[in-house]
């Protein structure tokens, strides 16, 4: 499916009448607009059972902007999908008026987004948006931000993020990035794009290949392991600034690292002492401890969220299994136990989920199991499906996997209802990690 | 300037005349995310060793890499005269430093498999060791699944690219 088809599909409720011909032009030549940087296309394969309907007309004035807000809001709510768009024709209602409530609750809204683009005489405009609940009759909050011409993709993410979580009780993620890593041939780029796939750019380009991208947790740095010098060896990068850092070059191999959640450690697979094994140094390099000590393969560490311990694969007892051990010390605890294959934990944001990647019947699938309950559920249904990595609300789990032999991107929400595919056009795509949540 | 100013100022004042005013609206400037911007940096990379033995496809020590059976970490008999050949050219010129990368097939996860891809680099450095080859002179690391020599996803492929190979000062 190209990106025509998915702007395409997201508007395609809307095509009723001649009137809303226009709109539909200005949704193609977005669409156009977009694949033309080839960026990573998003198809929404599966929604949610109980989606809200919520009615978003045009922002007033919008046509004062080069480029416009509420397609992209409505494209974010519809991909989340817990939301479905409630056609109301290309009609505009102004910020300031309260709409016809009743109305648009007999025409199927739950909700109603009303917005409107007002010029600054700095050559900036302010875009002020109301949410109404159609049933209650009552207004559910209301906000203006000011932005440059430049900025209506960002501004429209966080007016997504603003009903998402006016609705659903969450934090929306609409506002936040992703890192990969594109092979394209024998180039390997390191990106970062919004989390809808737009303003994909190249941080790292490199002949060797780039693996476990982390996140810091202020979202400005990744850790990572490059290959270039013909070893595995971790660095940090700071994204706005290119300046790298080498944070472990041991002797052997210096792999899979992951952020203490304040942002000051890292845990780290080193094999400086033989088998790869876990240590902790602190993020500018210094420091280097011992985690944990072994006879296995101890690696993929990842902290739980409240830094007091962290999960990690090792093949200790015989075949690869999650354990956690305490970042203070102590003894590992085994968290898994069914197949013989389950690697690559991921706690959730609320540490009550852990995401990982299991073995069953020789396919590599993403799963959950309730650190509580200690039910397992398995997400996905291909193959070669690893790398998963949450939304900073838990709520969606991006992930690696592949379609006929190219690697591409795909995310599913935490419940297995939500279903996205991302692609990039004649390129392998691995290695996801979803950045944290960046407060305004 | 002017022309500006007259539809901002209208604007405002159309807001001010607002029907709904049920909540006051503080207005926020979306700032681009701290650090939003990116700026791409391109790794260098390396060249070749120069000593013409070790490109000779006549001379063994051309010869670069043990295979291994799946999921095993032994080196099997087969390779025991390119090892000793290896050890043989290490000890008699002690300045020469090798680089072994470990490398395991696709399946899996990839830092997993980086793990693997150690045991099998690391089966090739102890093998040296034995043979006399100082520890100062070998670093045995691990390429994972991300170099595989063959990329179809059939077994005749997969048993190509578990494989540890030596490198020498210069190639690495």
């Amino acid at each position: 499916m190209s990106v025509i088809d998915i702007q395409f599909a997201a508007f395609a409720a809307m095509i009723k009448t001649l009137r809303t011909l226009r709109l539909v032009v200005a949704a193609l030549a977005m669409a156009v607009a977009a694949a033309a940087h080839a960026q990573l296309s998003i198809e929404i394969t599966g929604a949610g059972a109980n989606r809200i309907p919520v009615a978003i007309p045009i922002f007033e004035s919008e046509s004062a902007l080069p480029r416009g807000i509420t397609d992209v809001v409505r494209a974010d709510l519809e991909r989340s999908g817990l939301f479905s768009l409630v056609d109301i024709g290309p009609v505009a209602l102004p910020e300031s008026v309260v709409p016809d409530l009743a109305g648009f609750r007999s025409r199927g809204a739950d909700a109603i987004l009303t917005g409107t683009v007002v010029p600054l005489p700095d050559g900036r405009f302010e875009v002020r948006f109301r949410l109404f609940d159609t049933q209650r009759q009552m207004e559910l909050g209301a906000q203006a931000l000011r932005m440059s011409p430049q900025q209506n993709r960002t501004t429209a993410h966080r007016i997504a993020d603003f009903v998402y979580e006016k609705l659903t009780g969450q934090p929306g993620y609409f506002a936040t990035r992703i890192a990969y890593v594109v092979k394209n041939g024998a180039r390997y780029e390191l990106q970062i794009a919004d989390a809808d796939g737009a303003n994909a750019q190249a941080a790292l380009i490199s002949r060797e290949p780039i693996i476990s991208p982390a996140w810091s947790p202020d979202g400005q740095r990744l850790a990572y392991v490059s290959f270039e010098a013909k070893k595995p060896i971790i660095y940090i990068h700071t994204l706005a600034t290119g300046q790298r850092q080498v944070v472990a070059n041991f002797k052997g191999s210096n792999s899979a690292p992951a952020w203490s959640p304040d942002g000051r450690q890292l845990a780290v697979v080193l094999t400086k002492d033989g088998l790869s094994q876990l240590y902790l140094i602190n993020a500018d390099g210094s420091g280097l401890r011992r985690l944990a000590t072994s006879a296995g393969i101890d690696t993929e560490p990842a902290f739980s969220p409240d830094g007091q311990w962290i999960y990690f694969t090792s093949d200790r007892g015989g075949s690869p299994q999650i354990y956690r051990i305490p970042v203070a010390g102590g003894a590992a605890q085994r968290v898994t136990f069914e197949g013989s294959y389950n690697v690559t934990p991921r706690p959730s944001p609320d540490g009550r989920t852990l995401a990982y990647v299991t073995r069953n019947n020789g396919r590599f699938q993403v799963a959950v199991l309730d650190l509580a309950s200690r039910q397992t559920m398995i997400l996905t249904d291909s193959a070669r499906d690893e790398s998963p990595s949450f939304a900073p609300n838990g709520r969606m789990i991006l992930y690696a996997s592949d379609n006929g032999g190219r690697g591409i991107l795909a995310a599913v929400s935490a419940d297995g209802r939500v279903r996205q595919r991302l692609s990039v056009e004649a390129a392998d795509v691995r290695e996801p990690a979803w950045g944290p949540a960046l407060r305004p | 300037m002017k022309k500006l100013i007259l539809p901002a100022l209208l604007a405002s004042l159309l807001a001010a005349c607002s029907t709904t005013g049920t909540s006051d609206t503080s207005s926020a400037a979306v700032e681009d995310r701290a650090g939003a911007g990116v700026a791409t940096v391109t790794a260098p990379g390396v060249s070749g060793s120069g000593i013409a033995a070790l490109t000779d496809p006549n001379n063994i020590l051309s010869k670069r890499s043990v295979y291994f059976d799946f999921d095993s970490f032994v080196i099997k008999p087969e390779f025991n005269k390119l090892i000793e050949a290896h050890a043989r050219f290490l000890v008699q010129n002690p300045q020469m430093k090798m680089l072994i990368q470990g490398n395991t097939d696709e399946r899996g996860s990839r830092e997993y498999n980086l793990a693997l891809g150690q045991k099998r680099a690391d089966a090739i450095r102890r093998a040296l060791t034995l043979l006399g080859v100082s520890e100062s002179q070998i670093e045995s690391v691990s390429l994972g699944e991300e170099k595989p020599r063959c990329t179809e996803s059939n077994e005749a492929c997969f048993a190509q690219n578990r494989r540890g190979d030596m490198l020498y000062s210069g190639e690495f």
